[in-house]
């Protein structure tokens, strides 16, 4: 099933609490005294709010009530910017948004109150299509409903598109995506024992992201406020940011009432209100010459935002510099925008802006591979990247990548000529299925654009504990990923001693540093490394206090045994020892912002999927029989959580692909349950093949590079492309469902009444 | 919608079943849901809710020898039920053999849907008839992290290190 | 709005007598058996104001029973999907019950969910109605004076209107046996392939006297048979030959047209149910002749 795997993985380091449910997670946890807590959001998608009336046949003797008139600091929700606030105040810019917020002891009397508190609206037209946002009427943000604009230029795109012999232009769309962790949002907040702050308990991947959100609004020092991740189950994404929102909630009803506050969302609320990956239209223009060339570039790239401008930028960034994907293309212009619509706001989402442009670019490589009359796959060759060539900003590729042989290794591990052979004869002779391969080449950037990892400054600690093990101090998060588990081997791999002598805290911003976010595939990979370096650093603090007062040795001398030893001297006497790491900037790194240009990642990862799939022309279903990833993962610190992650987001990219549709009506998300927000189950998709390539990154632990988010980029296009070639339409749409090939299909050829 | 407003409660019954191997006694509205009796009125936190409809099987339970989703289980149908939930499962070989591959094999990620999970796979390897689909059987149960390959080597490893006569094909 | 689950009152019958004196008492009596919709409708906030309900699974020596003779197959009201997936016997006597029932859900809903239930339920999608529907079930009401037996096709009169009187519950559903019916499929086009509520159901049956059961899910306001679609079929399988492909593609598309009256919603739309049953229909028809 994998190859490269080295020695055999430990089994996971948090594996025991998880499978004998003693893990907590934030609803697992009961405190004395404790109130729950219940949101009151808006129903309409945009308006001034003129009334708030409360039924008095309600008993509200026992409520907690907070409205923004409560906020002791300031009622922004402070990330990029300051204009979504925590509770709106007069006015509401998408449906479900929070106005008002309960506590009480009994969860159903919250059911209770929400059937009798009614408010009024005076509703004003919202803008619900991201197309109309730059109308006049529609403006609610700056000058034109605009949040981004990112504009990348190469060489001279008109020019390009001179030389071209064939010139292709076809516009893409992608739809919303829910996350769908299965354990939902929840927070508990408590007055600390000592005096005015706050402290904080929940599902989350940023303990940090919550102080700097919650400090600014309670209007206290983040001395004042603890934030403590709880077990927490599934995030990709969609708890990097939401989580500020229900903890600083959370944290309004716990000061108000001065007591301990959870407030935890059932499904529908979940759905109906969170932040979903962001809706995009790309329009693709492509020039080739005969000879499969690829001369330009032009891609216009719109982001849907929804109401608050949250992530979208960072998420525009990537989205915007991953749409050239992995060719040597001498002219490109990429021009990217994110606008606002009356929709719950967008946010983070594993792939985070590159699944979609990812997926315009290749599909329409293989329309352009289909025009010039080459396989997918030759049309690729001919245009990779490799090292030496200069990407969309002027980035020199540093990796000695040979994407074609990660293309033909999946082409064989599908069973290659032959087998589509075996399909082309198969379709020939069926009367209801269609099969045909179909593939994906990209990249994908690892760690935070540009200059976001200096901006983040990450910081990681190794300390000895009383019992002379280490423990290491980051904020970073376990989300199911692996991250106890894959910096216990780093850390243990530093010192010579096993994984199992390693402790990592739990994120409590109490005890631990600020070590940037758990996102954008970077904890293994930057944060990682602060953790080798950290462990590091306390042999060699260790190695000097000895030397100071026992006995001379080396940092490099502190290695198993011999670190033991003097772990155990240390704890004697009774010695301190902390290791500290932080970011540095690798020297050749150099990233312009107001340009945009230069180095846009410290690294990438390279990956070619494929897929074979099966439609049945009577009923448009479409079955994924065999998938194939070959990815190129820097170097493998655990095989077992490497091929996890990479199966694990390559079933939610074929969610995303067929299955998984927002639906919208007035602005309001419809399919709020799980029974109607359809992810795949087990029987809805097949094995999936992973293979390593290692193109190791000089500054990630054992070369490895960031691996979560490239199954996201890689099945739909996949997907699409297979498609596309089985049936001979061109699927421009995620998510690609039967009723829209049915219509394809139509358009394809005259409806007779007969399959097809 | 008045009578709702009220904080009027219907008369509670008693209702007297056993969970794990122990006698308990409830005292409960009968449309309770049983996931809410686990969970804070017995302190078994263990089972968990995902989803509120039946639908991701996170809140799994055997009741009277069938797998069920205890969140769209009303209370009043537990009386006199034998009830197992996945605080009890290393007390069965099935169950601990599960346990023990789902942690060498990578069977659980973020761990949310693994209780329901391996009290499903537990349930199927012992019931499931010859040559029955696993993935057809667990499909009752769905994961968000792992993509399901890895808890179906996690169950083959574990029903394989059983001897209970069953083979996969 | 979103469930009350402390204000919903609750009997639990401890035997026949006493249930079906409940019914004759209550206006309006809900009942509840596997749960597996009750609990998601309630949840769902789907409660009425001062409603009851009457728990029927203390009863299940009297009502979880499969009885399988020579003449019939009559299935208690409490059992279950998977009791009867469990029957060797009665799955081989009726295939169309395992078709349809290893699609309701996953395991967890089949270990509690009920025939007569899914029919009680009155959903548009019931697959295990159209199963039942595919054999001409009957159902079997009881009251305090005794058992009424009404055929299933026919029972349902309007989305959620069903021919139960006042002191009745659905005690049973009675499948007659046949002599082996010809070709019998049933297809489910969920929105995945397990946990699905049906887009667009199909189920035929060819039975052994020449005639046809064509059923219809999630294509009008209950689990529906089209007659004209069963006559046409009955043609085709009495006149082979007599219409090439294209002809009989055309005549299952004039006959979809006239008596189907899908709609859009949630899951699907109007033209995809109706394009989708008629390229079903005409697979069906061009293998008639293999079997």
């Amino acid at each position: 099933m994998n190859d490269g795997e080295l020695t055999p993985p430990i089994p996971r380091l948090d594996g025991h609490d998880k499978v004998t449910g003693r893990a907590q997670y934030v609803d697992d946890i009961q405190m004395p005294g404790m109130l729950h807590g219940a949101t009151i959001r808006s129903t309409i998608a945009r308006g001034r709010i003129t009334g708030i009336t409360f039924d008095p046949a309600l008993d509200w003797s026992g409520f907690t009530i907070v409205t923004a008139a409560d906020i002791p600091g300031k009622n922004e929700v402070l990330l990029l910017t300051k204009d979504q606030p925590f509770l709106a105040d007069g006015y509401v810019r998408h449906h479900s948004e929070p106005i008002l917020l309960l506590a009480h002891e009994d969860r159903e009397m919250l059911r209770r109150a929400a059937m009798a508190i009614t408010i009024s609206y005076a509703e004003e037209p919202p803008c619900l299509d991201v197309r109309q946002a730059l109308r006049p009427e529609f403006r609610q943000h700056g000058d034109d409903n605009t949040f981004h604009a990112i504009d990348i230029i190469k060489g001279d795109v008109d020019a390009g598109f001179e030389s071209a012999d064939l010139i292709l232009d076809e516009t893409y769309e992608t739809g919303a995506q829910e996350q769908a962790y299965i354990e939902p949002q929840g927070m508990i907040a408590r007055p600390a024992p000592d005096g005015g702050g706050v402290e904080i308990f929940g599902s989350l991947q940023c303990p940090y992201y919550v102080v700097k959100a919650v400090t600014h609004l309670l209007g206290i020092p983040a001395g004042e406020l603890r934030v403590v991740q709880t077990t927490t189950g599934g995030g990709f994404g969609g708890k990097e940011e939401y989580p500020s929102i229900v903890a600083g909630h959370a944290a309004l009803l716990a000061l108000k009432s001065r007591r301990p506050v959870k407030l935890v969302y059932d499904r529908h609320e979940d759905i109906l209100a969170t932040t979903k990956r962001h809706p995009s239209i790309t329009r693709v223009k492509a020039g080739v010459t005969l000879d499969g060339k690829l001369t330009a570039l032009e891609i216009d790239l719109l982001l849907d935002g929804g109401a608050y401008v949250t992530l979208t930028p960072v998420v525009l960034s990537r989205a915007s510099l991953h749409a050239s994907g992995p060719y040597a293309v001498p002219d490109i212009t990429i021009r990217a925008r994110a606008r606002l619509t009356n929709t719950p706001p967008h946010g983070a989402f594993r792939g985070f802006g590159a699944p979609q442009s990812i997926f315009a670019l290749e599909r329409h490589m293989d329309r352009l591979a289909v025009r010039l009359g080459l396989s997918p796959l030759e049309f690729r060759r001919r245009n990779y990247l490799k090292v030496g060539a200069t990407m969309a900003t002027g980035q020199i590729v540093r990796d000695d990548i040979d994407m074609h042989t990660l293309a033909t290794t999946v082409y064989d591990r599908l069973g290659g000529a032959e087998r589509e052979a075996e399909l082309a004869a198969a379709n020939a002779l069926s009367p209801s299925k269609r099969s045909a391969l179909g593939f994906a080449a990209f990249y994908h950037g690892a760690g935070f654009t540009g200059s976001g990892e200096e901006r983040l400054a990450s910081q990681v600690a190794a300390r000895l504990t009383d019992e002379g093990a280490v423990e290491i101090l980051s904020s970073n998060t376990e989300i199911g990923q692996g991250t106890i588990t894959i910096f216990s081997i780093i850390a243990a791999k530093a010192l010579g001693l096993d994984p199992s002598e390693i402790r990592v805290a739990p994120p409590d911003t109490a005890r631990v540093p600020d070590s940037g976010p758990t996102v954008a595939s970077r904890t293994a990979m930057v944060v990682g490394y602060l953790v080798q370096q950290a462990a590091l650093d306390l042999a060699a603090k260790l190695a000097g206090k000895l030397s100071d007062e026992l006995r001379t040795v080396s940092a490099e001398s502190l290695r198993g045994e011999a670190f033991r030893r003097a772990a155990g001297q240390a704890v004697e006497h009774g010695w301190k020892v902390l290791g500290r790491s932080r970011y540095e900037k690798p020297a050749f790194v150099q990233w312009d912002e107001t340009t945009y240009r230069g180095d846009a990642y410290a690294t990438y990862a390279w990956a070619v999927y494929g897929c074979e799939v099966e439609v049945d022309t009577r009923t448009f279903e479409v079955n994924v029989t065999r998938f194939v990833a070959n990815q190129d993962v820097g170097g493998v610190l655990h095989a077992t959580l490497a091929v996890g992650q990479i199966q694990g987001g390559v079933v939610q990219g074929l969610g995303w692909a067929l299955c998984e549709q927002v639906i919208y009506k007035d602005g309001a998300v419809r399919n709020t349950a799980l029974s109607t927000y359809v992810i795949p189950t087990f029987v809805d998709v097949p094995p999936i093949e992973v293979l390593f390539a290692e193109t190791p990154y000089e500054f990630g632990p054992m070369g490895a590079k960031g691996i979560g988010e490239l199954p996201m980029d890689g099945p739909a296009p996949a997907v699409l492309n297979a498609i596309a070639k089985a049936l001979g339409v061109e699927p421009e749409q995620v998510p690609c469902r039967p009723e829209y090939l049915m219509m394809l299909a139509d358009a394809a050829a005259p409806v007779g009444g007969t399959r097809g | 919608m008045r009578r709702l407003l009220s904080e009027a409660r219907v008369a509670e019954a008693t209702i007297r079943f056993r969970v794990n191997g122990r006698d308990v006694a409830v005292t409960a509205p009968p449309f309770r849901r049983l996931l809410d009796v686990l969970r804070e009125d017995l302190g078994l936190t263990g089972s968990k809710e995902g989803c509120g409809e039946g639908e991701c099987g996170s809140c799994s339970v055997v009741i009277n020898g069938e797998l069920v989703n205890s969140c769209i289980v009303p209370v009043i149908q537990s009386e006199g039920a034998e009830i197992t939930t996945v605080e009890a499962l290393a007390e069965t070989p099935i169950g601990a053999a599960v346990q023990k591959a789902f942690m060498e094999h990578g069977g659980a990620q973020c761990g949310i849907c693994t209780p329901g999970m391996i009290v499903a796979a537990a349930w199927v390897a012992e019931h499931r008839a010859y040559g029955s689909d696993l993935r057809d059987m667990l499909a009752g149960n769905l994961c968000r992290c792992t993509g399901y390959d890895l808890i179906i080597a996690s169950v083959d490893a574990a029903i394989a290190s059983l001897d209970i006569g069953k083979s996969r094909e | 709005m979103r469930g009350i689950l402390s204000a919903i009152e609750a009997s639990r019958p401890r035997s026949m007598d006493d249930l079906l004196d409940h019914i004759a008492n209550t206006r309006a009596p809900r009942l509840i058996a596997g749960g597996t919709d009750v609990m998601v409708q309630l949840e769902a906030g789907g409660q009425e104001e001062g409603e009851s309900f009457l728990d029927l699974t203390a009863l299940a020596s009297d009502l979880r029973y499969h009885r399988l003779d020579e003449d019939s197959l009559e299935i208690g009201a409490l059992a279950t999907f998977r009791d009867t997936r469990q029957r060797n016997d009665i799955v081989a006597a009726f295939p169309l019950l395992e078709a349809s029932a290893r699609t309701i859900g996953a395991t967890q809903i089949q270990t509690r969910g009920t025939w007569a239930g899914n029919i009680a339920n009155g959903s548009p999608a019931a697959d295990g109605v159209a199963a039942l529907l595919a054999y001409d079930a009957e159902v079997v009401l009881m009251s305090r004076q005794g058992r009424r037996t009404t055929p299933l096709c026919g029972f349902f009169s309007g989305y959620k209107k069903m021919d139960i009187g006042p002191g009745e519950f659905l005690a049973a559903i009675r499948l007659p046996r046949a002599k082996p019916d010809r070709l019998q499929e049933f297809w489910k086009v969920g929105t995945r392939r397990a946990q699905a509520i049906t887009k667009v159901g199909l189920t035929i049956n060819w039975r052994a006297d020449g005639s046809w059961r064509i059923v219809g899910t999630s294509l009008a306001p209950f689990v529906t048979r089209y007659d004209g679609l069963e006559r046409l079929f009955g043609q085709f399988g009495d006149h082979p030959g007599r219409l090439d492909a294209d002809q009989q593609a055309a005549a299952v598309a004039t006959a979809v047209q006239a008596d189907l009256k899908p709609i859009d919603d949630i899951r699907s739309t109007a033209d995809y149910r109706r394009r989708v049953v008629i390229n079903l229909l005409c697979d069906a028809a061009s293998r008639l002749h293999q079997t």
